[in-house]
């Protein structure tokens, strides 16, 4: 599909959600909702314990099942089924830089998700809930996380050539 | 007017929402080919800005299609959920996914497309950012003091840069436009390849262009909704012109005393005038409060009139043609001020010994009818206040 076309559809999908809604799309929240909520399942009391988890708890009764962005997760994990069945893009696949083996991208996949995970928790908000939402709605935080996840990413790009080029 | 959750679309039915958006959002992604790593890493390397076009072209087309909504009043900007700005943990966040990014060639919502066709090394993007959160939640006393410091709150950023809207969402649509023509030519230096545009996509191109500015000048130039209602309401020839319908003091105390439920007595005047005195069973909806929605049911409603006053003539016409404008009830108009009503009601002044039998006969319609108001009020004390809806901003973010 021609970039600028997805990216306008893409868009107005946002916009569509945020004048029914009032919140723009996200990602990471989901994966959060889930991971927490497994969290408090398999050591309840260590969630008692712990001030940050017993928080989100507090904050998000309910568990994933009564969580925006879980379901949004679901319908993303649908929606990007339909487009590779459609597209005639399924199967199990390992995409990497032809220096490295398939074992350092799986190593290189985790790490870079440890990574992305952490600091989405720390900024508030992945590229998709902090970067693109927030460009949506103006918001200064949204805008400033963007040039920060882009510029780091520019820096960085020279150290980790191998893995890519 | 929009964000219809939680008023037109409950918050349970908002979860199906959320399904729905999220399939259109996947769709899309996997549509845009986000879900190879290899075009994401591109961006990075300069051989492939696929994610910047996409990206731009969204974030650009959703601000403005906002931005519109806004302008029209089809959506209460003040509701919308906007990311709060803590400086620093958006900083030193951003950076640690930037690495993250060029480590693991995803973004979390990428990373979920890529596992949803089956991509492993999607999956394990996933499995990592799983890892990352947990390892936030439990290091979270070590991260306290970044992620708390410098909180800005509900920041725009056209605010900061000290521009109006319109003029920002200008400015990042000619950035968007220069950053595509300047990506494309990279592309082409870096692939050594030539790539035209043919003649039919420059001329779209154009267009697109030209109808992203337009809609920028039409926020910047045309009058809002808001702002058009305001000169209506506030004309001077329309107060002096406009078929007001009108009761006088003795007629409203009958109505009250007669069909409080059929009628609702709205003060528009500010609270403390209202504390200060008030009509029986008067409610109080300032001026200003009145396209609040937490006062939609006493305006969208058919079944109840409503009477406005005020103490000057203006701002009850004011609310009068609000009400017209955008509700649906029947309104009528007090013709006197609040004192007025006051003078009449409140102490009952006995007529001169020989005054003529008409006076006599209004001292006891008056007498009584302020009795029965008094007992009426007695009764009713609270039973009358409509009950508050609570709005609350919308809240979102990952």
């Amino acid at each position: 599909m021609n970039p600028y076309l997805a990216g306008v559809l893409l868009g107005l999908v946002l916009l569509l959600t945020i004048y029914i809604t009032g919140r723009g799309l996200g990602a990471s929240g989901g994966v959060k909702s889930v991971v927490l909520e497994m969290v408090s399942d398999i050591a309840p009391e260590h969630t008692a314990n712990t001030a940050y988890l017993n928080n989100y708890e507090a904050t998000h009764p309910g568990g994933p099942l009564k969580d925006w962005l879980f379901f949004e997760i679901v319908g993303v994990l649908i929606g990007a089924f339909l487009s590779g069945v459609i597209s005639n893009r399924m199967g199990l696949k390992l995409e990497r830089g032809p220096k490295i083996t398939n074992r350092t991208r799986i190593i290189a996949a985790i790490a870079g998700g440890f990574l992305f995970g952490l600091g989405s928790q720390l900024g508030r908000g992945c590229t998709s809930g902090s970067a693109l939402s927030g460009m949506a709605v103006m918001s200064f935080g949204g805008i400033i996380t963007m040039l920060a996840i882009f510029g780091s990413g520019y820096i960085f790009a020279y150290f980790f050539r191998k893995l890519w080029l | 007017m929009g964000p219809l959750v939680p008023y037109i679309i409950s918050n349970e039915f908002n979860l199906v929402i959320a399904l729905l958006a999220g399939i259109g959002f996947g769709f899309v992604l996997e549509q845009a080919g986000f879900s190879s790593t290899k075009k994401l890493a591109g961006l990075f390397y300069g051989y492939d800005f696929t994610v910047l076009k996409v990206f731009f072209s969204a974030g650009v087309t959703a601000m403005i299609g906002v931005l519109l909504f806004g302008h029209w009043g089809i959506l209460d900007l003040s509701l919308i959920y906007v990311n709060p700005t803590f400086l620093w943990s958006a900083l030193v966040g951003g950076a640690i996914m930037g690495l993250g990014f060029i480590i693991g060639g995803f973004c979390p919502g990428t990373s979920i497309c890529a596992a949803a066709i089956g991509k492993l090394d999607g999956v394990a993007f996933v499995l990592g950012s799983a890892l990352g959160i947990l390892a936030f939640a439990e290091s979270y006393p070590f991260w306290e003091d970044i992620f708390l410091a410098e909180n800005w709150g509900r920041v725009l950023v056209n605010e900061q840069l000290g521009m109006s809207k319109p003029v920002f969402a200008a400015l990042l649509t000619a950035i968007a436009i220069f950053a595509f023509y300047a990506t494309h030519l990279i592309e082409n230096k870096v692939t050594k390849r030539q790539t035209e545009l043919t003649k039919s996509k420059r001329k779209n191109y154009t267009i697109a262009g030209a109808v992203a500015f337009v809609l920028i000048a039409l926020v910047a130039f045309s009058p809002s909704k808001e702002a058009i209602i305001e000169s209506r309401i506030s004309s001077t020839k329309r107060h002096q012109e406009y078929p007001f319908k009108e009761v006088t003091s003795d007629q409203l105390a009958f109505e009250i005393a007669h069909n409080f439920h059929q009628i609702n007595v709205i003060d528009v005047r500010s609270p403390e005038a209202f504390e200060n005195y008030h009509l029986p069973l008067a409610i109080n909806i300032p001026l200003e409060e009145i396209d609040d929605r937490k006062w939609e049911k006493i305006f969208k409603q058919k079944i109840k009139t409503n009477y406005f006053y005020a103490d000057h003539d203006s701002i009850a016409k004011k609310a009068y043609l609000l009400s017209n404008y955008a509700g649906k009830s029947t309104n009528y108009l007090l013709k006197d001020s609040s004192s007025d009503f006051r003078n009449l009601y409140s102490n009952v002044t006995p007529p001169i010994a020989n005054a003529s039998k008409e006076a006599v006969n209004t001292y006891h319609y008056r007498q009584k009818l302020a009795t029965d108001l008094e007992k009426l009020v007695e009764a009713m004390s609270n039973l009358n206040k409509p009950v508050p809806v609570k709005t609350a901003p919308a809240k979102g973010g990952c």
